[in-house]
């Protein structure tokens, strides 16, 4: 009896055939990969620590595609975490930093970022304000170089409260904000406005004193305080109308809300506000510095600087003159509803006139003492 | 008059045993050696090797790092007493340690006390297939994320929520429900409320239903036979479950921070908080070996208060 292994109908030869086609077929698609990358590069990767939303494709897709790039982020929460982070890790590890500006000083100090030339950055485009920023220069050696920043102040609920209402930081103590007052779960921006509330110029320059004066009357706002929330949970108390008003926050944070209608603003008040600042630098021993730089270069540009004025995780205003151009050009709504419209008072002119300050590391006190004093405030 | 309890009656998963033997009425056998063989030795060296991989050399790396020094913003291995010191001087830790122990205590008595209705139903007046389907549902919970779960509860609990909104049409409220304890305790139901069904179930369904029918024999009405028979029958289970309840909720982080508002902050809170405030990672491991301490502390108390008495 002859076993048939061959199905009838199919020759010996058209089965040989049939092998040699399907060794052929086998052999170009195991050989794709390899022709592929030839024809196209693979995309080379560049680490970059920063907070969310900085290396997202609405503010990175564009460069990648334009330089082979792709971004592998590292999202940290606030500059202790950061700094954590980097010195776990060995040298090299982040190619681009993003750091709040008043790290920088650390980041450099721990030999954590490289020397930058201010040859290669358009910083003849930026407001003269921010061409020499403190901190990110030492010693004439520029070390950071500023992509954009924002200001701090009350955020409040426009059913609840009126803007000549939060225009005061003593709103915070009124009645109708009893357990509905949000801190933003950080002790910088908080401390800051309670010291500008105390009259003091440099919020963050202030005496033992000033200090312990400061403590005492933040801790008067106790029984308002409705819970300390971190990013996500500032974002839904604020938008279930949990949280009535925000102390510590500003536009960063209500600029998302307000964009996708809720009924949250943000208001500088009379005391003043705090500014945040967010710097990029390169990390040190990175392998690939010149990429880093290039991405450097891209976002302090005017076409980088609308996508981080718009970046969807949290907007932020951006001190490349030429870029409030382009925004006003590209996206003229959100320049006029963050007051960067050239030519008429703007945000600028709050820096001018002395109403905003700098948020900074605490200058006579530890940082461990400012946030030993949060914890025993919040434990309260 | 007579007086019973559920110890004058046969033990508890020995059928037909007419109770304990008399003092003296029967010489017990000498021990037996315990001899250590391969056999024995296969199937207890994974779990004492998933002991000491995962629990002990972790606890040994966390006692050591408790020594350790922080210098801008970087650990440096060191033996220093300092971060014991310092957190053991601050009034503001034991605020927090004494809350914690208050909210998991009080979570542990109220989730029991919630559960037990719950769990005898199922144990005592579901059929064999309704008891099926019913354990199946307390598992299910078990499928979504705890911290997705959670997050629901916002859309439940806030003043503009589905429950204040449901009080309103009746002219209640709005009455507060997130970012107080109440919330952290919903999130601390949320979380241990199934467990404790199915701990206390298990036990439940085990309970000699002849200790019931004697009971009701005597006369005892239903009270106070799940009083006195029941729930001693089934004291092991029940306290193993509040133990788990208290084991999972004194460490909890999520049902604090997103149903309480972190307002007042637990032991949880503070560790994280400690650790991002300039890398205290150190103190953080004072913290949590408090933390571990008293769990065990608990845990042991508790076992031994399950076992009291009884013969094993």
């Amino acid at each position: 009896m002859t076993t048939h292994l061959v199905p009838k109908g199919i020759s010996l030869a058209s089965r040989r055939g049939f092998l040699r086609g399907a060794a052929a077929l086998g052999g170009a698609a195991l050989a794709t990969p390899f022709l592929s990358r030839r024809a196209f590069a693979e995309p080379t990767e560049l680490t970059m620590l920063a907070w969310y939303g900085h290396a997202e494709p609405d503010v990175v897709a564009e460069f990648e595609a334009e330089n082979n790039v792709r971004f592998v982020p590292k999202y940290y929460t606030g500059g202790d975490n950061m700094l954590a982070l980097i010195s776990q890790s060995p040298p090299g590890t982040f190619d681009v930093i993003l750091s709040d500006a008043e790290y920088v000083q650390q980041l450099n100090a721990m030999g954590y970022i490289e020397p930058l030339d201010p040859a290669d950055y358009a910083f003849d485009e930026f407001f003269p304000e921010f061409q020499q920023f403190p901190g990110h220069w030492v010693d004439g050696q520029l070390y950071s170089v500023i992509t954009r920043f924002g200001f701090l102040g009350v955020a409040y609920n426009t059913d609840a409260l009126t803007e000549a209402e939060a225009s005061t930081y003593d709103v915070f103590w009124d009645e109708r904000l009893k357990g509905k007052l949000g801190h933003f779960d950080w002790h910088l921006p908080n401390y800051g406005e309670m010291s500008l509330l105390a009259g003091n110029a440099s919020p963050y320059d202030i005496d033992a004193a000033a200090w312990a004066a400061v403590q005492d009357r933040t801790m008067t706002l106790r029984p308002n305080v409705g819970g300390f929330f971190d990013y996500g949970g500032t974002f839904s108390s604020l938008e279930s109308g949990e949280m009535l008003a925000f102390a510590g926050i500003g536009d960063w944070i209500t600029g998302v809300l307000e964009r996708n209608g809720a009924k949250v603003r943000s208001v500088i008040p009379e005391q003043g506000g705090l500014q945040w600042t967010e710097s990029f630098s390169i990390g040190k021993g990175s392998a690939k510095a010149d990429l880093a730089k290039a991405w450097i270069q891209y976002i302090t540009s005017a076409k980088g600087q609308v996508k981080s004025a718009t970046m969807a995780a949290y907007p932020a205003m951006v001190p490349n003159q030429k870029g409030w151009e382009l925004l006003g050009q590209a996206a003229p709504e959100e320049a006029r509803r963050q007051n960067m419209v050239l030519g008429q008072s703007n945000a600028m002119d709050l820096i001018r006139s002395g109403r905003i300050q700098y948020r900074q590391l605490p200058i006579q006190q530890s940082l461990e003492e400012w946030a030993d004093a949060w914890s025993a405030y919040k434990g309260n | 008059m007579f007086h019973y309890n559920a110890t004058n009656l046969p033990l508890q998963g020995a059928p037909g045993s007419l109770g304990r033997p008399a003092k003296g009425a029967a010489k017990k056998p000498p021990p037996r050696r315990r001899r250590v063989t391969l056999y024995g030795l296969t199937f207890s060296l994974p779990l004492l090797a998933w002991q000491l991989l995962f629990f002990l050399a972790p606890l040994a790396f966390l006692v050591a790092l408790s020594f350790w020094t922080v210098r801008n913003f970087q650990m440096r291995p060191d033996f220093d007493l300092v971060n014991w010191a310092t957190v053991y001087s601050n009034p503001v830790f034991w605020q927090t340690y004494l809350r914690t122990l208050v909210l998991a205590v009080g979570a542990a008595a109220l989730t029991s006390l919630l559960a037990f209705p719950c769990a005898y139903a199922i144990a005592f007046k579901l059929s064999e297939g309704a008891r099926r389907w019913a354990t199946f549902l307390m598992v299910i919970p078990f499928f979504t994320s705890y911290l997705v779960r959670v997050y629901s509860w916002q859309i439940f609990l806030s003043d503009h929520g589905i429950i204040n909104a449901l009080l309103g049409r009746v002219g209640l409220g709005p009455v507060p429900m997130l970012n107080n304890t109440f919330g952290t305790m919903v999130g601390y139901l949320t979380l241990a409320f199934p467990l404790v069904v199915l701990l206390q179930l298990f036990s439940l369904v085990f309970v000699d239903r002849r200790l019931i029918e004697a009971a009701h024999n005597m006369g005892a009405r239903r009270l106070r036979t799940i009083l006195e028979v029941v729930v001693p029958s089934a004291r092991v289970g029940l306290v193993i479950a509040a133990l788990f309840c208290f084991i999972l909720t004194f460490g909890d982080f999520v049902s604090p921070l997103y149903l309480g508002g972190g307002n007042p902050p637990t032991l949880s809170i503070m560790i994280t908080d400690t650790t991002k405030a300039g890398q205290q990672w150190p103190r953080a491991a004072v913290i949590a070996l408090t933390m571990i301490a008293t769990l065990l502390a608990a845990a042991f108390g508790a076992v031994g208060y399950a076992y009291k008495g009884r013969a094993r």
